[in-house]
């Protein structure tokens, strides 16, 4: 007997994201982001590194649109081409963390127990480590770069994320369903694809959108400290770090940085939020039904 | 008498605890004492106890869906390990849990959480039409297979449940507390389904349960567990009007009694 | 002692969980309440202590013995919970403070209302644990919840409504949580000391045979309203309401009715 059966659907999880305006600010600001980024590439106002001794500390103009700072570099040249390593070290830390707490997380599930706990105190120990340190202890071996940043800050959140998820996935696997994909056949890792980790992503997104956050921010200490991008590469971190000492003289010239970073960490965690409701089939999303 | 279907020999579960300090002995929790059951073919068991009384545990032995600490299980004499040689064994079973809410996974739609059986174990065939027969079968539209689990009662995720539990065709269907956790209105209804697919499908069923009235119209056989072991069993009918063991007799007594006035006598 | 509710109704975001619903208890009454889940009983017996979740509006009338408690101040309500009205609660598991001992708490509604110096909490409290019939009372008053059963721990939710002598006791399912044989020696504890003391109770359930054995008036709710209200022997001889046709005859198919000895 073939009937025709009605396709029912969802709303796909990409028009719910769109009704929510947080996560739709933290989508824009984040494609802004890339856009900067990849402009960059190809062109600025002026020559970031280019100084201009003359031109120093000019006010925002029609020629300086957020003005010079005190080697006469144009500010929203600066900011732009450093957009490209805020970039670099939000996606590459991401990346390496969502890598590193995948493991974690897998090696914690697939295991023996006592495997588990060696595990749990590996990563115990690495925690204990500030994300700054280990950036130090890689710089020392390997010497200052944004690789370094990316390296440490990855790992680092990556232990973090392994941390925080094994408790989600030790309830989720728990559960009923779980068990009833061995009833039904499933093996460990197909089980794991299939129920653990899917359920377990909402904890995963928000984390990794909280590294994307934390990375910015970690970039602007290590350039400040000297172990994150070369003198010549423009970073944001660099350009506050440098910048700050004159607070007191041309505040506005450290605003434009600090709102760079600031704006932009706001928006990875609220993407990180709006991604991870709207991939949430609970959360109430009405259907389409076509025919 | 013709072989067992299912034979369980000395099947003990243990559990140790945490140890409460560093050279201390671990406690032990016996959560099976070694038990010794057949399941018939065809017929229906009903396992019935209190909580901490072992049923659980000895079902999902059964089900080689936990290690026993001893024991055998034999299918059809042959015998039953965990893991992956264990697939012909699950294309011979199916279970539905007691929680509504936690049985199914909530980011499936219905559609996959039922042919979960049909590739989890590889079986051939069109599953989408299979998928729409069974879900007809348990008394659901065909359209509630692209919703997910959380659109749905207590009930009709239950009826989910014994869709996927009988999906890939097995001989023997087990219920952990089917009905426990659902309304009393919606219980009965459930039973029906439950009494009317096994008939219809021919399937052998272990039904466990806290509350003697699910298992006193549904199972033949009853086996009556406390303390990690079975006390009592045999036909339904013969424990449940003269009960051996002095528990299952203080079990029977403690059940409140529902005195209909005016109504018909029990069967 | 009288309890009067009129035309409860109780609003949770937009959605009614009580709606227009009335009774009446009198001294030494017993009123059972029996719905399915979402039917708003439990709902209702918040209503009456004041201990609605946050969001949630209350209209209507409760009076206790001609006085208004329906919308006083939490302080007012404070100084009825427990020495007017006394709850037990469904899951023994967690509505014990796990980091308290058993005497405390038992001791805590009596210290409270009856501000009694410490060695007299003590004896009353050793008093309320002998009355719920708690073994070795001594040493338990000095254990944690942890330590209990679940029966034992719901004797001692009994003992702490009771502790300030409430003239209402209002049990929400006080025994749905537990095993069966440990049910039936809770409901006989309940039908005891109800008797004994001769508190008023209100008893909520969705078995119908508990219902039965317990009370011998109730009323039936579904999505918040008021189905049906009677004698509990009317309602199973013959319901009127379709929701108690529907419970009754469910019962029925699932209950347990001793059969002849062979």
């Amino acid at each position: 007997m073939t009937t025709t059966v009605p396709i029912v659907r969802q709303r796909g999880w990409a028009r719910t994201f769109i009704r929510n305006p947080a996560g739709v600010f933290g989508l824009v600001t984040t494609v802004a982001l890339v856009s900067c980024a990849l402009l960059s590439i190809v062109w600025t106002p002026y020559d970031p590194v280019h100084t201009d001794v003359l031109s120093k500390w000019h006010p925002p103009s029609s020629a300086h649109l957020l003005g010079t700072d005190n080697i006469g570099r144009d500010i929203f040249s600066v900011l732009l081409a450093g957009s490209r390593v805020t970039l670099q070290v939000a996606v590459g830390s991401a990346l390496v963390a969502a890598v590193v707490g995948v493991v974690f997380a897998a090696l914690g599930s697939l295991t023996a127990r006592w495997f588990r706990e060696i595990i749990a105190v590996l990563i115990d120990i690495l925690i204990a480590f500030p994300t700054l340190l280990i950036a130090m202890m890689l710089a020392s071996a390997l010497g200052g770069s944004i690789m370094v940043v990316i390296v440490a800050v990855g790992i680092s959140f990556g232990v973090n994320v392994g941390r925080v998820s094994r408790p989600e996935i030790r309830r989720v696997s728990r559960s009923e369903f779980v068990t009833a994909g061995i009833a039904a056949g499933l093996g460990p890792v197909r089980n794991l694809t299939r129920h653990t980790l899917p359920n377990v992503a909402p904890v995963f997104i928000v984390q990794l959108s909280w590294c994307m956050a934390v990375a910015v921010l970690a970039e602007t200490g290590l350039s400040y400290l000297g172990y994150g991008a070369p003198v010549s590469t423009p970073s944001w971190g660099r350009v506050l770090a440098e910048l700050q000492s004159y607070i007191g003289i041309h505040p506005l010239s450290v605003v434009w940085p600090g709102l760079a970073i600031t704006i932009t960490v706001l928006g990875f965690n609220l993407l990180g939020d709006g991604l991870r409701d709207a991939t949430d089939p609970r959360l109430g999303r009405p259907e389409v039904i076509t025919a | 008498m013709t072989a067992p279907l299912l034979r369980v020999s000395e099947l003990s579960r243990n559990y140790a605890d945490r140890r409460e300090a560093l050279f201390a002995p671990r406690r032990v929790t016996h959560a099976l004492e070694p038990t010794s059951l057949d399941i018939h073919e065809g017929r229906s068991l009903g396992v019935i106890g209190e909580s901490g009384s072992g049923k659980s545990t000895l079902v999902r032995l059964m089900l080689a869906l936990d290690s026993p600490t001893t024991g055998t299980v034999e299918f059809r004499g042959r015998a039953v390990s965990r893991g992956r040689r264990a697939a012909w064994f699950r294309r011979q079973t199916g279970i539905v849990f007691q929680d509504p809410y936690a049985s199914l996974d909530p980011r499936m739609t219905v559609g996959r959480i039922v042919s979960e059986p049909l590739w989890g174990l590889r079986i051939p065939g069109d599953h989408r039409q299979r998928v729409l027969e069974v879900l007809d079968q348990v008394g659901l539209d065909a359209e509630m297979a692209g919703r997910y689990p959380h659109e749905f009662s207590g009930g009709q995720r239950q009826r989910i449940a014994l869709a996927r539990a009988i999906v890939h065709k097995p001989c023997m269907l087990v219920g952990d507390e089917p009905v426990s956790a659902l309304d009393v209105t919606v219980r009965a209804q459930i039973l029906e389904l439950l009494a009317g697919l096994t008939t219809e499908l021919g399937l052998t069923l272990v039904l466990v349960s806290h509350d003697i009235g699910v298992v006193r119209d549904l199972c033949e056989d009853v086996a009556v567990m406390t303390d990690g072991r079975i006390v009592e069993q045999g036909a339904t009918a013969h424990v449940l009007a003269a009960p051996q063991h002095p528990y299952t007799r203080r079990l029977l007594d403690a059940v409140p009694v529902l005195d209909i006035p005016d109504a018909p006598t029990h069967e | 002692m009288t309890l009067r509710a009129r035309d409860l109704t109780v609003n949770i975001g937009g959605r009614t969980v009580v709606d227009a619903v009335s009774f009446d208890v009198a001294d030494g009454d017993r009123l059972g309440i029996i719905g399915e889940s979402g039917s708003g009983k439990s709902m209702t017996a918040l209503a009456m202590l004041g201990l609605l979740p946050d969001g949630a509006t209350a209209t209507g009338s409760i009076r206790l013995d001609d006085r208004e408690i329906l919308g006083l101040p939490d302080r007012e309500l404070a100084r009825l919970r427990g020495s007017r009205i006394g709850m037990v609660f469904q899951e023994p598991r967690t509505s014990l403070n796990p980091i308290r001992t058993i005497g405390r708490q038992i001791m805590e509604p009596v210290r409270i209302h009856q501000r009694l110096g410490r060695a007299e909490c003590r004896s009353r409290a050793l008093e309320l644990a002998k009355l719920v019939a708690l073994n070795d009372p001594e040493t338990l008053l000095s254990r944690y919840p942890h330590q209990l059963s679940g029966g034992q721990r719901q004797r001692v939710g009994i003992a702490i409504a009771l502790a300030a002598e409430p003239q209402l006791l209002i049990a929400d399912e006080p025994t749905t949580a537990l095993d069966v044989t440990i049910q039936a020696e809770i409901l006989e504890l309940f039908d005891r000391l109800v008797d004994a003391l001769g508190t008023s109770l209100i008893f909520i359930t969705h078995d119908l045979a508990v219902l039965q054995s317990i009370v011998a008036r109730a009323l039936v709710l579904e999505r918040g309203q008021v189905a049906e209200s009677g004698s509990v022997e009317d309602l199973l001889r013959a319901p009127a309401s379709p929701i108690a046709r529907r419970i009754v005859d469910a019962a029925r198919a699932t209950s347990w009715q001793k059969p002849e000895a062979p």
